[in-house]
Formats: C-alpha cells, structure tokens, sequence
C-alpha cells in the first residue's frame, strides 16, 4: 500500500492488509506519524505525538504477526487518544494548565485494552480544558482547527480526535461524552462518533469531568470502524463500579449488517425548529428519507422534557465537576504557584487553582459550588434531579413506541473560531440536542449525513437507542452510510473533503 | 485558663446532655476503595495507590467485606439496616484528604435508629444511636520545625497517605439525657461496651491510644426542669477511656462556670490537653460549615438483601455485657474480680487459659498478677505480652506438680517472655526445676540450722515465727530451688 492507499484506508481495511502482511503495522504508523507531521502544524489536533512509542508498540505486533500469532482486527492499526486518557509515562494534560507536564503512573482502563488489542496509540489529541466546551477553544494550549475549514471550530470537547480523523492523521480516535463532545465533533467535521450506554465502556483512568455523565466511546470515519473500536473498549470493569456487567452489545455484527427493515425510527419533535440551521434541517430530513427508503417506519415522537435538559445539565455538571476538580490543589501534582515559603497552604492552593484553571473551568466550578450550596441545594441541584428523572422518563415512554429515537446531532454546522467565545450561552446550545442521551445514559451516536446547503459544512446525524442497545445505534448508521455512498457515489464525508480542494492542505493529493 | 466551678454545683443546677460521636478504624486487610493494605506504620506513602492519592481519572470501589462489619456493627446496636442507600461526598480542602472530599455518608446512613445499654454503679441506662455510617479515614501531616508540632509556626509538613481510605465507621448517638451527675461515668462506659463490642464482633482493634477508635464528646447543659437543649461544645482529642470521663467532667465544670457568672457557652470545637487535664478552645462551630454533601456519582447504592442481613444476625456473637455475666458465674469471680478483669482486658484471656485446663482462680492471679506488671513495664497491653494462654495453664501445671514454685514460676515467666520456649523448656534450659532429692534438701538444713543457731533456738523455744529466717537460709543454699512448704515441714521435723 502506498502512502495514500494508507491514509485513505479505513480501519478495517488496514487491520485486515495488516493481517494478511500486505503492509506492516510499522509502515502504517509510520505513514500516520507522517501525515502529523505534514498537517498538525495547521490543524493542532495533537498536543503529544508519541512517534518513538508507537513505533515500537507497532514493531511489537509486526514480530508477534510474523511469528504466526492471530490478533484482533484492529491490531496494529494506529489511533489518536483523547488527553483526557491516563497513559502510564505519557504528558496527560486534559487541555488543561493544572496538568502540564504530568505523566501518569498508570493505565486507563481503555488505554489497557486498546493496547492489549494490538492498537498502536499515535499520542494525545487536544481537548477543551477537562473536556468542558464545544469548540477547543479552552484548551490552555490553542484551539484545533477544523479541517473542512481552518477557521472554524472542530467542536469540542474532542475537536482534536475529530479533527485528527477528518485530516487523515488517524484512521482511530478516542473521545469521551459528556453532553456530546464525542457526538459533536463528529457532527461537525464529517466523522462518527458514538457515545456507548453509561457504564458500558469503563471511566477509570479517564480523567473525570462530571462523573454521572462521563463515557468514552469511539470515534472513526466509517460506522464499522467504531463498531470495532467500541468492541475492542467495551465490557464490564471491576475498577468502575459504574461500570455494566453485561455482554457487550453486538455492535459490530449491527454495523455490517446496516438492516433497517420493520424498523421504528421516531424523530424527537422538540429537537428541531427555532435555532436550527436550514441546511442542518434539509440534511437531517433527507436522511429520514434513506431510512424510509431502506425500511423503517418513521414516525414523530414527543418529548416534552427535553427543553429543560439544557438548563438542568448545567447544574448537575458543575455540581460534579466542583468536587471533581477539587483535587487539582497543588499540594501532590501538578501546577503549583506562590509556595515561596511564606505563604500558607490554603493561600498555594487559592493562587496555584487561579493560575492553573480557565475561565470556562472557574465559571462551572463556581456555578457548581453555588448549587450544591445550603440552602440552594434543593431549588438547584435537587430540582435538576428530578428533571433528569422525568427525561429519562421521557426516554422510556419514546422506546415503548419506536425503537430509536433520532435528530439532528447540532442545531448548526461547524461555527467560526471565536464567534461564541463572549458568549457561553450560544456555546452551550452546541449540545442542545445531544445532552438528553447523557442525562438518561442511553447509547446515541452522530453519523455524517452531508453537508449543509448554505456553508459547505458536514451535518451529523444523531441516533438515540435505549441503555443497552447500542447496536441499533450502529445499525441505523450503518444503513444511512450505505444509502450515502449510494446517493454521493463516493465513499464517506471525509472522502469528500479528501477529493475536494482540502486535499490539497491536508496533504491528500500525490506529490 | 479557664474558671471552672465544682462539679457539684454544676450539677445542683443543671443537667448534662450528651452526644458522643465515635469513629472506629475497621480491620479489614484492604482499604475501603482500593486493594492497600491497611497495616498500621509502614515507610510512608507505600501503602498507597492512584486511588487511594485520589490520582486524576481514579475510581473507588466499595469493600465488601467493609460493608459487612459495618452491618454488623449496627446489628449489636440493635439498629436498622437500610435496604438502600448511598454514599455521599464532603466536600472540603485539606492536604490530608486525596481528593479534597471525604466520601462519607449523609442522609442514608447504612444503619440508624439503635439503642444500647450500659450499666453504671449498678444502675442502667439507655443510649439511643443514631446512625452507623461508612466513610474513610484521612492521611497523615506531620508539621516539622515550629516548636509545637502544630501548623502553626511550622516550617514546613509532610504528608502520608498509608492511612488515607481505611474504612472508617462513625457511631453517632441521638442527644444522650437523664444522666443525673453520671453523665461522665455514662461516657465512659459506653466508650468501654462500644471498645469491648468492636473486639467481640472482630472488627476493629478499637484501641483508643492508637487511634483505632476516637470520640469526638458533645456535652451540653440545660437548667433543672427545663426542656430546651443548651449549647453544646465538641471535644476532640480524646484518646483513653479514661480521658472521656475526665474531658466530660472538664467541660461540664467549665461550662457551669461560663454560665453561672452569667455568660453564654459558645459552640465550638475544644481539644483534650492530657497533660494538664484541660479543654482548650478550638475551631469556632458558630457558622456551621458547608461541605455541599451530594450523592456519590462514582458509585453505586448499596443494597444489602434482608437474607444478608439476617445471616448476619443470626453470626452475631454474645454481647459482651452478656458474655461477663456469663462468665462471672461460671468462674464464680466476685463483681469487684470480674470488673478488674475487664478493665485489664484479661477476660478473653483468662477464658482461653481455663479453656486450656487451669482453674479461673489461677489463671486470673497469672493475668492481674505478674503478667499484668510486665506488660505494664513494657508499655504493652496484656494480649501484647509474649505469653499465650496455653503457657500459662503450662505453667499453672508445672507449679500443681511442685516441679516448680511461685518464686520460679517468676523465673519461667521471664524465660518465656524473652523468647526462651515453652515454660517445660525455660525449666529445662535453665535449671528451674525444684530439688527433689532429699538427701540434698537435708544437708541444706543441716547446715542452715547450724549456720542460725540463734533462729533454731527460738523456734525450739517455740517462737514458731523465726521459722522464716531458717526457711530464707535454706532456699538460699538451694538457688531457690526447694519447696518452701517441704522446707518448713523437714525444718520443724528436725527441731521437733
């Protein structure tokens, strides 16, 4: 395989040529470390590239394949990690200041597995700041730029796994969702991303965020390639005790298949309308059509509580994420300002969280330290609860009438770098529609569904599928994959884009 | 320092309420959310983990068998056991807590609404408790330069966390009244059942001195007949039973004093000084502080199944009130016996020795006698010694068989003690046994009648008491090893 056979390859396909020693793991990774290099200046999607380790890690699986050793189908295929992901001896930093410099003493649960699937860890990708926000923008070290259009933002909080994915540095990445910074992303630079039911894919080692919202799952190009990646994550950890004890989903098995006959597929009618971009909206229905085309039965569904998602996410978020960041104090890792011997503890603390946290990151502390608060504790977070409970409610009434639930996976395409800096708000409503599935901690993913009319910008498609069913996540992507490359006559999004002048900056065409 | 009135007069007027909340160190091997180990000492920062440092990305998982104990605990104090509940975190900053939140629990403790009774000069009293709930211990600071050893004025402190994550049980009482002037002896002896309790159920050490169990004592005064609670103070750092007492006394004299000249007791936090049997003021509780408590999202209810819980009961051992009275009249142990038994904490040991074939009687003059002086010299509590049961009822035996005698059981004891083998061995090795050849014991008299003329005539004269002398010399000449009641019969045999 040439360079370019390489980079445009999926997953699967590489996996496979890696196998059959069509083409070594070395030369893979090394053509990916390649691509890095060329594009990463422009695009910013990694904050540590760990050539050296995954050349050796890729070396590993090279000899264990030629001594004749069966692996998975994934093995030797590179990835990009999400830096929110404890990797033993590599800078971890979760976007944020606090953490530069900190290596980890031990693995993440799904960093252990991903290796012990043979996959090649490429480095660390960038990330709003403790994974909070929606455009990279928090990062403490400089947004990711999104490669449909450098000027825009690759969402967030995993723009940089995204956007690793859409400039071909990486045929894998690894996200985690909280209110859809798997789902987001995706939606916006033309990939797919799914967050996995809560407790299907383990939190430990995943530096925390709000705890009761928190999951990895995995991002690729095409809905098979995350259907391996989420087998390969998957499964009950005894070291989370959030974690499910329950077999696995069959996802993959869902994402070959792709049949949507007799399927019942209800659009959420709260999560469209006002706020929503045309083009996002015209995408979002002619997917409907693919879907009815290729069987299933589309009807509307309410959801009444889903307009208090929002609002009652952003106390119980901050609530969680005030004791969870607690932790960054000075006094065992990370950043420490002010100890010049004189000062007290409580006073290198203070200084150390002021110099070490963004404002995003100080804004939610402090909402979530007001919510828990005597006294307001039952009018915020308390009530925030019982929101929750009735979404999920809402949830549970919808799936014993269809089987999923879908809508389009943002309100608009990608927006311009710093166009919602000043205004937290409008950055908030970039997970309008994927907050509802992280609040009942159902499975849902975002599948590219073309681009948007008006801009040129990829527009995501969001499926919702009870805790549990994952697969049918996977399988009504799959079917809307198929009826794509049918329509585009091309293979994804991203081949778009590959094929389109971006080719040229992502370095794409031959020499 | 503070005025203190007399306890008496504190009492002619007021009642005393108390409230004592008791945290007890579980003896689980491993940590409440990790694998650690729990063993106490160790270099520091080596029984640690990622998540017992509360490590970015870390997760605790709950300790069954934590769990377990602490069910258990509030089975013996008769409480209810919650079907469900959660945990919940305190959110504060310390350096000696990982994660800046203790995951403790709040309004669903595990067990709640208990009762136990103790008896005090032979009258009993009710204790309502509470709850019963799970948390985890902190680290350790040590503060280093700074004369005190306090943070104050320190130059710098260093920090281990070996302790951090060992299970911990908090045992809170419901406002403790109708106490009369007993309130500090009631203290005290619920301290004592809560210790003697935790041993019996083996679930803790529960030794006060080393921090296994600690009480932080509420005590507060309210007027004769009247029926609103007064002002509490919260008195820390108390480490001995004794000290509960004494602490409980302290506060309720200071506290009279304060209001008796027309003040308002102020709620805070007070520390024990042992040294000068003193409360001194702590941390001001005015502004109660707000550790924002919510349920613990990184883990899951629990939910023990009623069948647990009644097997449980059903494995709950005899309560040690019980258990004394019990063994009190098997052993026909006088109160007065019995209770100094308890208080040297030899009952377990006394029965385990009569289990081993010795009379109660002798193995409790072993116990409270010479083992007890021993393990007092060394700074050891009696099981510490280095002395089993089944060598004292060894040893019990080989006096019954006059192979030795008191003197040189002492002389065993000590053989015993310093690693010597077994009380046989320690006769052996050492020579110890009793001289039973009489042609030597005769010549020992012969020799010591002649060397005391003057004794040997006054005992003939019928002076019977100057036998002791002419004994005295006998043993002497046999290195101890006579028995003394032979000596004196062959003695008087010889003066006729």
């Amino acid at each position: 395989m040439n360079r370019l056979e390489i980079l445009r390859a999926t997953a699967a396909e590489l996996g496979a040529a890696i196998a059959a020693r069509t083409v070594t793991s070395v030369e893979v990774t090394r053509a990916f470390l390649d691509q890095i290099e060329a594009v990463d200046g422009r695009v910013h999607a990694f904050l540590h590239v760990d050539a050296a380790g995954a050349l050796a890690q890729a070396a590993a699986i090279d000899e264990r394949l030629d001594g004749g050793e069966k692996l998975g189908p994934l093995a030797g295929v590179p990835l990009a990690l999400k830096d929110i992901f404890c990797q033993e001896g590599i800078p971890t930093t979760a976007g944020s200041k606090t953490l530069e410099g900190w290596r980890p003493p031990y693995d993440a649960t799904v960093t252990r597995r991903l290796q012990e699937a043979g996959i090649v860890i490429l480095g660390k990708t960038n990330m709003d700041e403790f994974a909070m926000g929606s455009s990279t923008e928090n990062s403490a070290y400089g947004p990711t730029h999104n490669p449909w259009d450098l000027d825009r933002i690759p969402g967030g909080s995993g723009g940089g796994s995204a956007a690793s994915l859409a400039a071909f540095e990486a045929p894998l990445a690894m996200g985690t969702d909280t209110g859809g910074s798997i789902r987001q992303p995706g939606a916006v630079t033309g990939t797919v991303g799914v967050k996995p039911t809560y407790g299907g894919t383990s939190r430990y080692g995943v530096i925390a965020m709000a705890s009761s919202l928190d999951q990895p799952g995995p991002c690729a190009r095409t809905v098979l390639d995350a259907a391996l990646l989420h087998e390969v994550i998957a499964g009950h950890d005894p070291a989370d005790s959030t974690s499910i004890d329950a077999p696995v989903p069959p996802v993959v098995e869902a994402a070959r298949s792709g049949d949507v006959t007799g399927l019942r597929i209800g659009i959420v009618t709260e999560l469209g309308g006002e706020g929503y971009a045309p083009g996002v909206e015209q995408r979002f229905r002619e997917a409907l059509d693919l879907l009815r085309e290729a069987g299933a039965e589309i009807v509307e569904v309410s959801c009444p509580h889903f307009r208090y998602a929002l609002g009652a996410y952003y106390l119980i978020m901050p609530s969680e994420v005030s004791s969870n960041l607690a932790r960054y104090d000075a006094m065992r890792y990370g950043l420490r300002v002010g100890d010049d011997g004189a000062r007290s503890t409580e006073e290198v603390m203070s200084l150390s969280r002021a110099a070490g946290f963004g404002d995003e990151v100080k804004r939610r502390i402090m909402l979530g330290t007001y919510a828990l608060s005597s006294g307001y504790y039952d009018a915020y977070y308390g009530s925030a609860q019982r929101v929750r409970t009735l979404i999920d409610q809402d949830f549970d009434a919808a799936f014993q009438d269809v089987d999923v639930l879908v809508s389009p996976a943002t309100p608009t395409t990608a927006f311009k770098l710093g166009e919602r800096v000043a205004d937290p708000l409008a950055m908030y409503k970039s997970d309008l529609c994927t907050i509802p599935s992280n609040m009942a901690g159902n499975a849902a993913g975002s599948f590219p569904c073309g681009l948007a009319p008006e801009d040129g910008l990829p527009v995501g498609f969001q499926v919702m599928a009870p805790p549990l069913a994952d697969d049918r996540v996977y399988r009504v992507g799959a079917a809307l994959e198929r009826k794509l490359a049918e329509r585009w006559g091309t293979g994804t999004l991203t081949d778009q884009l590959a094929d389109g002048e971006a080719g040229a900056y992502l370095n794409l065409k031959e020499a | 320092m503070d005025e203190v009135l007399d306890y008496d007069d504190v009492m002619a007027d007021y009642d005393a309420v108390l409230g004592l909340e008791v945290h007890v160190e579980l003896n689980t091997a491993s940590k409440m959310w990790c694998g650690c180990t729990t063993a106490f000492g160790g270099e520091p920062n080596t029984h640690t983990c990622p998540v017992c440092l509360g490590l970015p990305g870390s997760l605790p998982v709950v300790n069954g068998k934590a769990v377990e104990s602490a069910i258990r605990i509030g089975l013996a104090l008769n409480c209810e056991i919650a079907e469900w509940c959660r945990f919940a975190r305190k959110n504060y900053f310390y350096p000696d807590m990982p994660k800046d939140y203790q995951i403790s629990q709040y309004d669903e403790p595990l067990c709640f609404d208990g009762h136990v009774d103790v008896e005090v000069d032979g009258q009993t009293y009710r204790i309502d408790i509470e709850r019963v709930h799970m948390e985890e211990d902190a680290g350790k600071l040590t503060h280093v330069g700074g004369a005190t050893g306090r943070i104050q004025g320190a130059d710098h402190s260093l920090l281990d966390y070996n302790r951090a994550g060992v299970p911990l049980m908090e045992i809170v009482t419901k406002p403790v009244r109708g106490l009369g002037d007993k309130a500090p002896e009631v203290g005290r002896a619920y301290m004592a059942l809560l210790r003697d309790l935790m041993r019996a159920l083996d679930v803790s050490e529960a030794r006060m001195e080393r921090g296994n169990m600690r009480c932080d004592a509420n005590v507060s005064l309210m007027p004769k007949g009247a029926a609103e609670l007064g002002t509490r103070t919260e008195t820390k750092n108390v480490n001995s039973l004794r000290s509960v007492e004494n602490a409980l006394r302290y506060e309720i004299r200071r506290q009279g004093a304060v209001l008796a000249s027309g003040g308002r007791v102020k709620q805070e936090t007070r520390m024990w000084q042992e040294d000068g049997g003193v409360t001194t003021a702590g941390r001001s509780k005015e502004q109660a502080e707000d550790y924002r408590y919510f349920p613990e999202p990184d883990l899951v209810p629990v939910a023990p199944s009623r069948e647990w819980v009644e097997e449980l009961r059903a494995s709950l051992p005899e309560p040690p009130a019980q258990r004394r009275e019990r063994l009190a009249g098997e052993w026909g142990f006088s109160e007065l016996e019995m209770r100094d038994a308890d208080a040297a904490g030899a009952i377990d040991l006394i029965e385990a020795t009569v289990a081993a074939g010795t009379t109660p009687q002798a193995a409790r003059k072993w116990w409270l006698g010479e083992l007890a002086r021993r393990a007092n010299e060394s700074g050891l509590e009696l099981d510490e010694v280095a002395m089993a049961p089944a060598q004292v009822a060894e040893l019990q035996r080989l006096l019954d068989a006059k192979t030795i005698n008191d003197g040189l059981a002492r002389k065993v004891i000590e053989g015993v003690l310093a690693g010597e083998g077994s009380p046989a061995e320690v006769v052996d090795a050492r020579g110890l046994a009793i001289v039973s050849d009489d042609g030597a014991l005769a010549e020992a008299v012969d020799r010591a009648l002649a060397a005391n003329a003057d004794a040997a005539a006054k005992v003939r004269d019928g002076k019977v008491q100057a036998v002791g002398a002419l004994i005295g010399a006998v043993m002497r000449e046999m290195k101890g090893k006579a028995d003394a009641a032979a000596v004196r019969e062959l003695i008087m045999t010889k003066l006729g």
